[in-house]
């Protein structure tokens, strides 16, 4: 505290300290959203580029933000921006206080940097739509509540923004409404959410009552120092309270087993699935375990050892089905589910800022890719079926070649983005020992690869292919707008963790303590064998779709493994098995208490009591002016008991 | 200024203004609308003064008056308010415009409904402020009447039935606690007194503690309504006219839960405390059974019917789990079931005036004729089932986390109930609001018009406010509830584990 105190004599670049600017990062896209919501209307079309500013604004109040907490040395990186006090109840109070830190610096500008790109695509994406200000109003709300959740000093202000960002999901899913599909996916993305909420909240509440603070600095303080002053979290208690945060994670960045609702929705408009169910919102659960690790290390192996066990799980579960699945849209969700996945990984190996360095190049090259999945949908009348398209990158150039950085970027070729940061988490699980994580994660490299290639391949490779009656366009200026920077960044993404100077590691460092990297050859060898089996998968791919032979020989492989393609196709029947073990028992059971229990069985004991006492005055049963009469007796009858009472009181008393 | 009995005259004003109502001739129906709708403006208006005269900080009650009544039998007209009864008062005259702006549909005898309404605001705020348990009784009663009617002549379909049921449900049980009352006032000794204060500090045995707290709650029970006394609400609800069911819901169950803070705690601590898990079972019973039955309704009041089954649960867990943070969300809960709640029957009874159905089946596709009104009733429905940053989260979070102090496993079934609220209220609003247009009544229904907007504003407005800045009201509701809390822990000795639960918040 007191290196805050003397850091805030010495004062920063520009500003007094840091986070100084915060309360205006997240009030700049909240206001404009709200103005946007109440007089969108009006405004009509100049709303896209007034909600592309606020979030162009708040960019740049986030890069002064990030300069401002690198002029400051490193162990006085944590600023806090005191606002107003939310709840206050005896001893237990909640500020509303935003912290500005190395990691939530790197998540601001990640944040608002893409979101201000993906704004200025949606211009030209959402031109001619019917509710196209609302599209804005909504999408400005979810960067601010993507900001509070980034900002938040305290568990329970982060546990705002992320249903915040929930219900924007939810909005926004359901843009679409009028199909039922799309309102059946925005449900279910907010309700299954919400189981995994429930968890969430049963962790701040044992967080809370433990640590008797909802402070997150405070919190990690406890569980680093648990035998200080303070209560101290550890042991069971903190293995049970990461658990449960797990489940809030699991939920909101869609690991296993609440990951069903993120492929359902696809079936909101592209851009949103570009920045909020790739880029940021779904990061939210890594990042929310990033910012906590200290209870999960003081959780011990255990919580750890399901934190990697369910990213290594998911990661390898979802590239499977993204590799039989034909829905240009679909791929890109269960890839990004699998990508996800690497990121648990990484916090389950204590690899935090390996975590965050694969979300801040997937929030890139993963942006990228929906939009250019976009870009071609926009231009194929909204096909999303891969096997209707083909040789695109010729008569869609812009999209196709930032679309292929994007692909060579997943695949983790070098030198772009994701092979550094996946390489950083392959690392890492060896270097910590736990090879059989090491060795799922390869393989699902392998397989990204391979389904990553199978989808370029088939849409931008090869001869032309397009739906009938179809004139093929490229993008417009403000998609471009937004394809070629992140198509740059997808490239050059991976140097902010380049040996060198300033690494995004040893920035994230005071937050998310050191990583351990495996020292001498073993770091070439590792980053040797994930390009081999990266190049392995894209070499796969081109034999099934690239060559002459390949359909002869698609047909070959699928007929060896039917089971599985039939399986995979069919998402493993988990729909269908939470359906029926969960749902439909879960209806069965309330419909039985509402239609029987509570009517037959409930409500007869009761009125059958009282119909009893009605028959002893069956005039009731009369006209209104009955009613009346019979009343004021009943009424009448209270008032004499009351006064004979008294009478005999004051009489004998 | 401050002289002022601002407290009586709020009181007795809605009366006044339904005596005025009664020179205005009945088929000028404009001019009797405007009457009440002006006598409602300024009952609230008045009802700033308490709000500003309030001291926050003041122990005890304050703004009262106190005159004797029937000094022979210690009958005495005193009145006085704290932090709990101030956020209800304020919450019926808050709303009691919004309700006669929300019964422009009534035509028919309009000016008897407009006196029954007014009437009924007085005997609501009477209920509040009494601090003579005879006085109180006289309220508690007296709110009875004008809602039996309201329900039984402008209601809808059963409205018969469901009137009398209303009516007989809650006189069971208040004869029930009119023999607890009668009971405590023979048990006292020295001078016979129903002053509220005076009995406050009588000493009772715990078998005799026992009954008396029984005989109450009964009585409190049956208005809350805690399962399985519940199944008047969903008849009263769905049958009343809109008015009527915004103030049952809004304030007339929580004159249940108030009497809970008032009497059945701090009068009988021991049974409270002894009793307490077993409301806590039913509550936390409730909570969970409000929501799964409330999912499979297919009318909407219904739904929200049970609904409000399921938040007034929350609202008895918190007051029964003896921490301060419980009794605290639980009193703040009440205001914003009510102002939640209410603004979904004002939707309804919206919806109800255009397409003269309730029925869920009925509709689909309204987010594409009647944009405002779904995003509205979005809204709203999201401050219902707890999304932070609006009204329903501060309360249900401090309710869990007061619960978690002292009957840590009980969050889990509790908590679960938000996943439900989250499961029947957007399952609802999927086939109402989403989908195409299936039954082309429905394609060209007019959306909401000034009127109904400016009855649902002021709701909108103070449903961020609490959610975002709900000090103001915490402020006021602290010091009344850490009385309560106290008297609930007072009587075991200080070691006793017990005790810690209720002392051990951060």
């Amino acid at each position: 505290m007191t290196d805050l105190i003397l850091a805030a004599e010495q004062g920063g670049v520009i500003l007094d300290h840091p986070a100084v600017l915060a309360p205006f990062i997240v009030a700049i896209p909240l206001a404009s959203a709200v103005l946007l919501l109440l007089f969108g209307k009006r405004i009509g079309k100049p709303a896209g580029v007034i909600a592309s500013a606020a979030v162009g604004l708040a960019f740049l109040a986030s890069v002064v933000s990030f300069v401002e907490v690198l002029s400051f040395p490193k162990e006085m990186r944590g600023w806090v921006s005191e606002t107003f006090t939310w709840i206050e109840v005896g001893r237990f109070q909640v500020d509303a206080n935003l912290l500005v830190d190395p990691l939530s610096a790197v998540m601001l500008l990640v944040v608002t940097g893409v979101g201000a790109l993906i704004h200025v695509y949606s211009i030209g994406y959402m031109k001619g739509d019917e509710r196209y200000s609302r599209f804005f109003a909504y999408l400005n709300l979810f960067v601010a509540f993507m900001l509070i959740l980034v900002l938040a000093e305290n568990v329970l202000l982060l546990y705002v923004g992320w249903e915040g960002v929930g219900l924007c999901s939810y909005l926004l899913i359901g843009f679409w409404f009028e199909k039922p599909a799309a309102a059946g996916a925005a449900k279910k993305a907010f309700i299954v959410n919400r189981i995994g909420d429930f968890s969430f909240l049963l962790g701040i509440l044992l967080l809370a009552a433990t640590a008797a603070t909802l402070s997150m600095g405070a919190i990690n303080a406890e569980a680093l120092n648990p035998n200080g002053p303070g209560p101290g979290i550890s042991g069971g208690l903190a293995t049970a309270a990461a658990l449960l945060l797990l489940g809030g994670a699991a939920g909101k960045s869609a690991q296993i087993p609440l990951y069903v609702w993120l492929p359902d929705a696809m079936e909101g408009p592209t851009p949103v699935s570009a920045l909020i169910h790739a880029a940021t919102m779904v990061t939210a659960g890594v990042y929310m375990v990033a910012r906590l690790s200290p209870v999960f290390e003081a959780g011990g192996d255990l919580a750890l050892m399901v934190v990697g066990i369910i990213g290594a799980a998911t990661a390898l579960w979802a590239a499977i089905m993204a590799a039989f699945e034909y829905d240009i849209k679909r791929v890109l969700a269960y890839s990004t589910i699998s990508q996800l996945g690497y990121m648990f990984l990484a916090h389950g190996v204590h690899a935090y800022s390996a975590g965050i360095f694969h979300l801040t190049t997937h929030a890139f090259f993963k942006a990228l890719m929906f939009l250019g999945a976009g870009a071609v949908m926009h231009a194929l009348a909204g096909e999303t079926d891969m096997r209707k398209m083909g040789g695109l990158r010729k008569a869609m150039p812009i999209t196709g070649t930032t679309f292929m950085l994007g692909w060579l970027a997943i695949c983790g070729i070098i030198p772009f983005a994701g092979f550094f940061s996946k390489d950083a988490i392959l690392a890492s699980a060896w270097a910590d020992g736990q090879y059989v994580l090491w060795a799922v994660g390869v393989f699902t490299a392998f397989l990204t690869a391979f389904y990553m290639s199978r989808m370029y391949f088939r849409v931008f490779e090869g001869p032309l292919r397009v739906p009938e009656g179809v004139h093929v366009h490229d993008v417009a200026p403000t998609m471009a707008a937004a394809l070629i920077p992140l198509g740059l960044l997808s490239v050059v993404g991976g140097a902010i963790n380049l040996p060198g100077l300033l690494t995004l590691e040893h920035f994230l460092e005071p937050v998310l303590g050191e990583s351990h990297v495996p020292a001498g050859l073993t770091p070439w060898v590792l980053g040797g064998i994930a390009l081999l089996v990266a190049v392995g998968g894209i070499l796969l791919a081109r034999s099934l779709y690239m060559t002459r032979a390949s359909s002869l020989r698609r047909r070959r492989a699928y007929a060896r493994i039917p089971w599985l393609v039939d399986a995979a196709r069919n998402k493993f029947y988990v729909d269908q098995i939470y359906g029926y073990t969960i749902v439909l028992p879960g209806k069965a059971f309330s419909g039985y208490l509402a239609n029987v229990f509570d009517t037959r069985f409930i409500d007869g004991i009761v009125t059958g009591t009282g119909r009893m006492i009605a028959r002893t005055s069956e005039n009731l049963r009369g006209l209104q002016t009955g009613y009346v009469r019979n009343y004021a007796s009943l009424f009448l009858l209270g008032v004499v008991v009351i006064l004979a009472l008294l009478l005999l009181r004051v009489m004998f008393g | 200024m401050s002289d002022l009995p601002i407290l009586d005259i709020v009181i007795f004003a809605p009366l006044v203004g339904a005596v005025i109502l009664g020179f205005v001739p009945k088929d000028r129906l404009d001019t009797l609308r405007l009457v009440a709708l002006a006598v409602s403006l300024v009952v609230f208006v008045l009802s700033i003064g308490i709000l500003v005269q309030f001291d926050a900080n003041a122990a005890g009650f304050q703004l009262g008056s106190s005159a004797e009544w029937i000094p022979e039998w210690g009958v005495g007209y005193t009145t006085g308010i704290d932090g709990v009864s101030l956020w209800m008062i304020m919450l019926t005259t808050f709303l009691m415009p919004l309700c006669v702006l929300a019964s422009w549909s009534i035509t028919r005898r309009a000016k008897v409904y407009f006196v029954f309404l007014l009437a009924l605001e007085t005997a609501m705020i009477g209920v509040f402020s009494a601090l003579d348990m005879f006085l109180f009784y006289l309220f508690w009663e007296g709110s009875l009447v004008p809602m039996y009617f309201l329900i039984g002549i402008w209601g809808y379909g059963r409205r018969i039935y469901a009137a009398m049921k209303f009516f007989l449900f809650t006189l069971v049980g208040s004869l029930l606690m009119l023999v607890g009352i009668v009971y405590l006032y023979f048990a006292v000794g020295g001078d016979p007194t129903f002053d509220y204060r005076e009995l406050l500090g009588t000493e009772l045995s715990l078998d005799v503690q026992r009954l008396l707290f029984l005989a109450f709650f009964a009585s409190f029970a049956v208005k809350v309504p805690l399962v399985p006394l519940h199944t008047w609400l969903p008849d009263a609800h769905t049958e009343a006219p809109t008015a009527g069911s915004v103030m049952l819901a809004a304030v007339l169950l929580k004159m249940g839960a108030y009497g809970l803070i008032r009497f059945g705690i701090p009068l009988f601590p021991d049974a409270a405390r002894e009793l307490a898990p077993i409301v806590i079972v039913l509550a936390v019973v409730g909570i969970v059974y409000g929501a799964l039955v409330a999912a499979m309704q297919r009318d909407l009041k219904r739904l929200i019917a049970y609904s409000s089954v399921a938040h007034l649960g929350f609202v008895v867990l918190g007051m029964f789990v003896g921490s301060l943070q419980g009794m605290s969300g639980g009193i703040l809960q009440m205001v914003s079931h009510g102002l939640s709640t209410g603004a979904l029957f004002m939707l309804i009874g919206a919806l109800y005036d255009r397409r003269h159905t309730r029925l869920i089946a009925d509709f689909g596709g309204l987010a594409k004729s009647m944009p405002v009104f779904s995003g509205i009733f979005l809204f709203v429905a999201l401050s219902s089932i707890g999304l932070p940053g609006l009204n329903g989260f501060v309360g249900e979070f401090l309710i869990l986390l007061g619960t978690f102090f002292t009957y840590r496993w009980w969050v889990i079934p509790a908590a679960f109930g938000i996943v439900l609220a989250a499961v029947y209220l957007l399952w609802a609003y999927q086939r109402v609001f989403h989908g195409d247009v299936t039954d082309e009544a429905n394609r060209s229904i007019p959306d909401l018009n000034p009127r109904e907007l400016a009855m649902l504003a002021p709701i909108l407005a103070l449903i961020v406010v609490i959610g975002v800045y709900p000090k103001p009201f915490l402020d006021r509701i602290n010091p009344a509830a850490q009385r309560v809390v106290d008297s609930f822990n007072s009587s075991v000795e200080p070691d006793s584990a017990t005790t810690a639960g209720g002392d051990r918040v951060p």
